[in-house]
C-alpha cells in the first residue's frame, strides 16, 4: 500500500467511522439512559434520509430537504419513546426490548411498503458529490465535510451533557430516574431531549450515508444500526465519547481490513460482529465505560 | 402415577392423530400443518429462552439456518451434490458428509447447541442484556457465511434436491417431543431456577443458582431444537437458501410466544396453530385490495406492518398474552383455589 | 457460645475515592444472634454485599468457619453455608410459596439437566424428597395454608417470612437478615422476633442482622455492633448501646421513636 492509497482508506476511515459515530451516540445515550437496546435506533437513520428524499421530491430545496428529515426523525424519535417506551417503563426489560425489535420491524415495513423495496437514488446536491484533488489522491467532498460536521455535533452534544442542567439531568437519570424524579426533575421530558438529540444525530448520519452510498432503501438501517451498536459497545456503552472512539475503530477496521486483505471483503459487515464477542470477552466495560450495573442492591 | 398413565394416554392419542392425518389429509392442507408443526417446534425452543427464562434473545433464525444446512448436507446423496454445487467444486469435508435422516437432524441440533455454547461466554459473562443484539448479529454472520462460501454452502445458490423425508410423521412426532422435553424442564430444578432468574436475577444468585449455567442450559436447549426444526425445514422444503434465513423468521417465532404468553408452552402451542392458519388468512393484505372503489395496488409487506403493530399492541395492552406464563394444566387447576387477595 | 462462625477482619471498601466502611472488624461467635445498627447510610448492607460476594472488599478479609472466603462468588458462599434476605423483599414474584422455597434447594436436588428431561428415576426421588423438606419448613413458619398461593399475593409480614423460609432452604449455617422488621406493625414484629428465635434453634444458625428498631434490636441481640460513616462506633451488650454517648449522637432521630 502506497502512501495515497493509504491516505485515501484514512480518509475513508474517518468518514465511516464519523457516521457510525453519529448514530451510535443515540444506542449509548439510550442505554446510559433506559437501560434499554433501543433497536429500531438504526431505522430512526432510514427515517431521516427517507424523510430527506420525499422532501426534496416535494420541491424543497437540499438544505431544508436535511431540515426537514431531521426534524422527522426527531418526531419519530419520540414518538416511539412516548407510545411504546413510555408505558412500560416499570414492565420487565423483556416487554420494553420485545415492543423495541416491534417499532424497529415496523418501520422497516412501513417505508417499504409506502417507498417499496427498491432502493432510491438520493437527491444529494451537486456541489456535496463533487470530488477534489489533493496531489496523487481524489478526495470526494464528503470526506471532509462528514469529519468536520462529526465534530461540531459532538462538541455540541457534549456541550449540552456537561454544561446544561439537562445535561446534568441527563447524567443523574444513568443512575437513578426514581430519586432524579424525586428532585424535581421532569423525567420523562429530560428523556423526550434523549431520544430527540439520539435521532437527530441519527437523521445525520443517515443522511450521510445517503450522499456516500448514493442510494437508500428501507433496511438500509439495519446493518448500520447493528455495526453503531456495537461500536457503542466496544467504547463503552453509556459514554458518548467512547461512542465516539468505538466509531472510529471501527471505521477504520472496515476500511483497511478489506484494502489490505480484499477476499475478506464479503466479510467486511462481520467484523463489527467480532468486534462485539471480543469486548465483551475481554473487557465488557468497553474502552471508556464504567460498570453501569454498580450500586444495585 | 396416574400423571404418567395421562401422558401417556395424550402422547398415544396425539400419535394416532399424526399418522391418521399424514395419511388422510389432501397435499394443501397437510403443507400447511406441516408448517404448523415446524413452526411450533421452533416456537417452544425460543419460549424457553426468552419466556422461561427471560433473556430475549434473537437466534433462531441463526440456528435455524445452520440446522437447515447441517442437515440438507448430510441427506443429499454425494452425486447430487457435485453436479449441483455450481460456483465452485464442493470442499472434500462435504463430499464426505453423508448420513441418514435422523443422525442428520441430530448433527443440525448438535451442532446449533455447540454454536448457542460458544456465544454463551462471552454474553452470559456479563448480564444478559447483550444476548439480543449479539444474536440479531449472529443472525446475519451465518448469512454472510452461508453466501460467502460456496464451497461449503454454494452460496447465494442455495441447495436444493434436498430428500423430502420430513413427512408429518416425522414432523408431528418430534413437535410432540420438543413439547414434553420443554414440559420437563420448566417443571424441574432447572426450569424453576430459569424462572427465577426471570423474575430477579440478583435474588436467585443469592439463592445459591450458578446463572451463567441455567442461562446457557436453556440457550443450548433452545438452539438444539431450532436446529432440529431447520433440518425438518430444509427436507420439507426440499430447497434452501441464505434468503431464506433473515430475520422475519425470528420476527414470525416472536410473535407466536408473545402472543401465546412468554413462557407457557401450551400457549405457545395453541398461538403456532393460531398463527399458522392467519399467516394463511392474511395473506391477502399483501395483494391488490380494492377499498371503497379505490384500488390500493400491491402492497408486499403489508401483513408484516400488521404483525408488527399486532406485536407492539400486545405488548402495551396485554403483556401476558393467552395463557401469560402458566401451562393450561396450573390454569385450570388453579381456577379454583386463588381466588383470594392478600392473605 | 465459643467458636466463631464469622470473622470479619479488617475491611475497608472504598467505591471511587468514598471510604464506606473504615477497617472494620467483628466476629460473629456460633448460635449468636449479632445486631448491625447504624443510622442509614452508615454501611450496614455494603457489608452484607462484602460477606455474600457481590462486593470485593479493597482491603481486609471475611471469614466463615475458619476459612477465607474474601471474593468468593455470591453463589458459592451460599454453598458455603450463609444464606441472606434483602432490605426491600425480592421473592420470585412469579412464582408460587412452595416454588419460591424450592428455589433455596437448588443446589440441595440432586439430579442432572438430562435426568430432568428424560424424567429418569432419581429426578422423582429428588424431587419428593425436597418437597417434603420444604413443605416442613414451610410448617415451621405456619405458611402451610399457602403453599400454592402466588408468593406476591401474601401479605408483607407474611412475604417477610416466605423470604426467610426460602433463605432457610439453602440450609444455612449463618443467616444475614437485612432490616427483617421494616415496615412491620407490633405485632408482626412480635410474631418475626418468635420465630426467628425458633428457628435460630431449630436450624442451629447464627443469625447476623442489621436493625433500625432499637426495641428490636434489644430483644434479639445478644450483641451488636453500632456503625456511622463505616466506622465502628460502639461493640457490646444492646443494652450499653442505648446508653453510649457516642451512639446516642450518631443516632439520635432514630432513638426518640424507637
Amino acid at each position: 500500500m502506497d502512501f495515497s492509497t493509504f491516505l485515501q482508506q484514512l480518509v475513508n476511515g474517518i468518514s465511516l467511522g464519523s457516521m457510525y459515530a453519529l448514530i451510535a451516540i443515540g444506542y449509548t445515550m439510550v442505554y446510559g439512559t433506559l437501560r434499554l437496546i433501543n433497536f429500531a435506533h438504526g431505522d430512526i437513520m432510514m427515517v431521516g434520509a427517507f424523510f430527506v428524499y420525499l422532501a426534496s421530491s416535494m420541491g424543497l430545496p437540499f438544505p431544508l430537504a436535511v431540515l426537514a428529515g431531521i426534524t422527522g426523525s426527531v418526531l419519530v424519535g419520540i414518538m416511539t419513546d412516548k407510545i411504546a417506551y413510555k408505558p412500560l417503563r416499570e414492565a420487565p426489560k423483556i416487554s420494553l426490548l420485545i415492543t423495541a425489535i416491534g417499532i424497529s420491524f415496523f418501520l422497516e415495513n412501513l417505508f417499504n411498503v409506502l417507498f417499496g423495496g427498491v432502493p432510491k437514488a438520493f437527491p444529494a446536491p451537486e456541489y456535496l458529490t463533487t470530488s477534489f484533488k489533493l496531489g496523487e489522491v481524489i478526495l470526494p467532498l464528503m470526506v471532509i465535510v462528514i469529519p468536520i460536521v462529526t465534530v461540531l455535533i459532538l462538541g455540541g452534544v457534549l456541550w449540552v451533557l456537561y454544561k446544561t442542567k439537562y445535561g446534568m439531568a441527563i447524567r443523574a437519570l444513568a443512575f437513578d430516574i426514581p430519586t432524579v424524579k424525586l428532585m424535581g426533575v421532569n423525567a420523562d421530558y429530560i428523556i423526550s431531549i434523549v431520544f430527540g438529540l439520539g435521532s437527530a444525530l441519527a437523521a445525520v448520519g443517515g443522511i450521510f450515508y445517503a450522499i456516500s452510498y448514493p442510494s437508500i432503501d428501507p433496511l438500509m438501517g439495519i446493518i448500520v444500526g447493528l455495526k453503531a451498536f456495537a461500536a457503542a459497545v466496544l467504547g463503552g456503552i453509556g459514554s458518548v465519547t467512547g461512542a465516539v472512539l468505538g466509531g472510529f475503530i471501527l471505521g477504520f477496521t472496515e476500511i483497511f481490513v478489506v484494502a489490505m486483505f480484499p477476499d475478506l471483503g464479503g466479510y467486511k459487515d462481520a467484523f463489527a460482529f467480532f468486534f462485539l464477542i471480543f469486548v465483551l470477552l475481554l473487557r465488557p466495560t468497553g474502552i471508556m465505560g464504567e460498570d453501569l450495573d454498580r450500586g444495585r442492591f | 402415577m396416574k400423571g404418567i398413565l395421562i401422558k401417556i394416554a395424550l402422547i398415544t392419542v396425539s400419535l394416532g392423530i399424526i399418522w391418521y392425518t399424514n395419511s388422510h389429509l389432501d397435499i394443501y392442507n397437510l403443507s400447511i400443518v406441516n408448517n404448523i408443526g415446524i413452526f411450533a417446534i421452533l416456537a417452544l425452543s425460543y419460549n424457553l429462552i426468552n419466556g422461561v427464562a427471560g433473556q430475549f434473545s434473537l437466534e433462531p433464525n441463526g440456528f435455524v439456518a445452520i440446522g437447515a444446512y447441517m442437515t440438507a448436507i448430510f441427506i443429499i446423496p454425494m452425486d447430487t451434490k457435485i453436479d449441483m454445487y455450481a460456483l465452485v467444486d464442493p470442499a472434500p469435508v462435504i463430499l464426505q458428509m453423508q448420513a441418514n435422516f435422523p443422525i442428520a437432524l441430530l448433527a443440525g441440533g448438535l451442532t446449533s447447541a455447540l454454536m448457542a455454547f460458544l456465544l454463551s461466554v462471552p454474553v452470559f459473562r456479563v448480564r444478559g442484556d447483550y444476548l439480543a443484539i449479539v444474536t440479531l448479529g449472529f443472525g446475519f454472520i451465518i448469512r454472510i457465511f452461508a453466501m460467502n462460501s460456496p464451497a461449503y454452502t454454494n452460496g447465494a445458490m442455495g441447495l436444493n434436491d434436498i430428500p423430502e423425508f420430513a413427512d408429518f410423521r416425522w414432523i408431528g412426532s418430534i413437535t410432540i417431543f420438543t413439547f414434553l422435553v420443554m414440559i420437563h424442564v420448566i417443571y424441574s430444578k432447572y426450569g424453576r431456577a430459569m424462572k427465577a432468574i426471570r423474575d430477579d436475577e440478583d435474588a436467585a444468585v443469592a439463592m445459591g443458582v450458578n446463572t451463567f449455567k441455567v442461562k446457557t442450559y436453556a440457550f443450548m436447549t433452545s438452539a438444539f431444537f431450532e436446529g432440529i426444526g431447520g433440518g425438518l425445514l430444509a427436507s420439507f422444503l426440499s430447497t434452501i437458501a441464505p434468503d431464506q434465513f433473515t430475520f422475519l423468521l425470528t420476527f414470525y417465532l416472536l410473535i407466536i410466544i408473545v402472543l401465546g404468553g412468554l413462557g407457557s408452552m401450551t400457549g405457545t402451542l395453541v398461538s403456532a396453530i393460531v398463527i399458522g392458519f392467519g399467516l394463511e388468512w392474511l395473506r391477502f393484505l399483501d395483494d391488490n385490495m380494492t377499498i371503497f372503489g379505490y384500488d390500493t395496488g400491491a402492497h408486499p409487506g403489508m401483513r408484516m406492518v400488521v404483525f408488527s403493530i399486532l406485536l407492539i399492541i400486545t405488548m402495551l395492552f396485554a403483556r401476558r398474552g393467552l395463557f401469560g406464563d402458566r401451562e393450561l394444566s396450573d390454569i385450570l387447576k388453579s381456577k379454583s383455589s386463588s381466588k383470594r387477595k392478600n392473605v | 457460645m465459643s467458636k466463631t462462625t464469622l470473622k470479619i477482619q479488617d475491611i475497608t471498601m472504598q467505591f471511587g475515592g468514598i471510604t464506606a466502611i473504615d477497617n472494620l472488624s467483628f466476629e460473629v461467635k456460633e448460635g449468636q444472634i449479632y445486631g448491625l445498627i447504624g443510622p442509614n447510610g452508615a454501611g450496614k448492607t455494603t457489608i452484607f454485599n462484602i460477606i455474600t460476594g457481590n462486593y470485593q472488599p479493597t482491603k481486609g478479609d471475611i471469614i466463615f468457619q475458619d476459612k477465607t472466603i474474601t471474593g468468593t462468588k455470591p453463589n458459592l458462599v451460599v454453598q458455603k453455608g450463609i444464606a441472606r434476605t434483602f432490605q426491600n423483599i425480592r421473592l420470585f414474584k412469579s412464582m408460587s410459596v412452595l416454588d419460591n422455597i424450592l428455589i433455596g434447594f437448588h443446589n440441595r436436588s440432586h439430579y442432572s439437566y438430562l435426568e430432568a428431561i428424560f424424567r429418569l428415576p432419581r429426578y422423582f426421588t429428588q424431587e419428593k424428597k425436597i418437597k417434603a423438606e420444604a413443605m416442613a419448613i414451610l410448617d415451621e413458619f405456619s405458611l402451610t395454608e399457602f403453599v400454592n398461593h402466588k408468593a406476591t399475593d401474601l401479605s408483607y409480614g407474611n412475604q417477610r417470612k416466605v423470604e426467610i423460609a426460602r433463605a432457610i432452604a439453602t440450609k444455612p449455617s449463618l443467616l444475614l437478615l437485612d432490616e427483617p422488621a421494616a415496615g412491620m406493625n407490633p405485632s408482626e414484629t412480635e410474631d418475626l422476633s418468635t420465630i426467628i428465635h425458633k428457628i435460630k434453634k431449630d436450624f442451629n444458625l447464627s443469625i447476623l442482622l442489621i436493625e433500625h428498631d432499637m426495641k428490636f434490636v434489644n430483644n434479639m441481640c445478644d450483641l451488636v455492633t453500632v456503625l456511622d460513616y463505616g466506622e465502628k462506633i460502639f461493640d457490646g451488650k444492646p443494652a450499653d448501646a442505648i446508653v453510649d454517648e457516642k451512639v446516642i449522637t450518631a443516632y439520635l432521630g432514630d432513638f426518640t421513636h424507637a
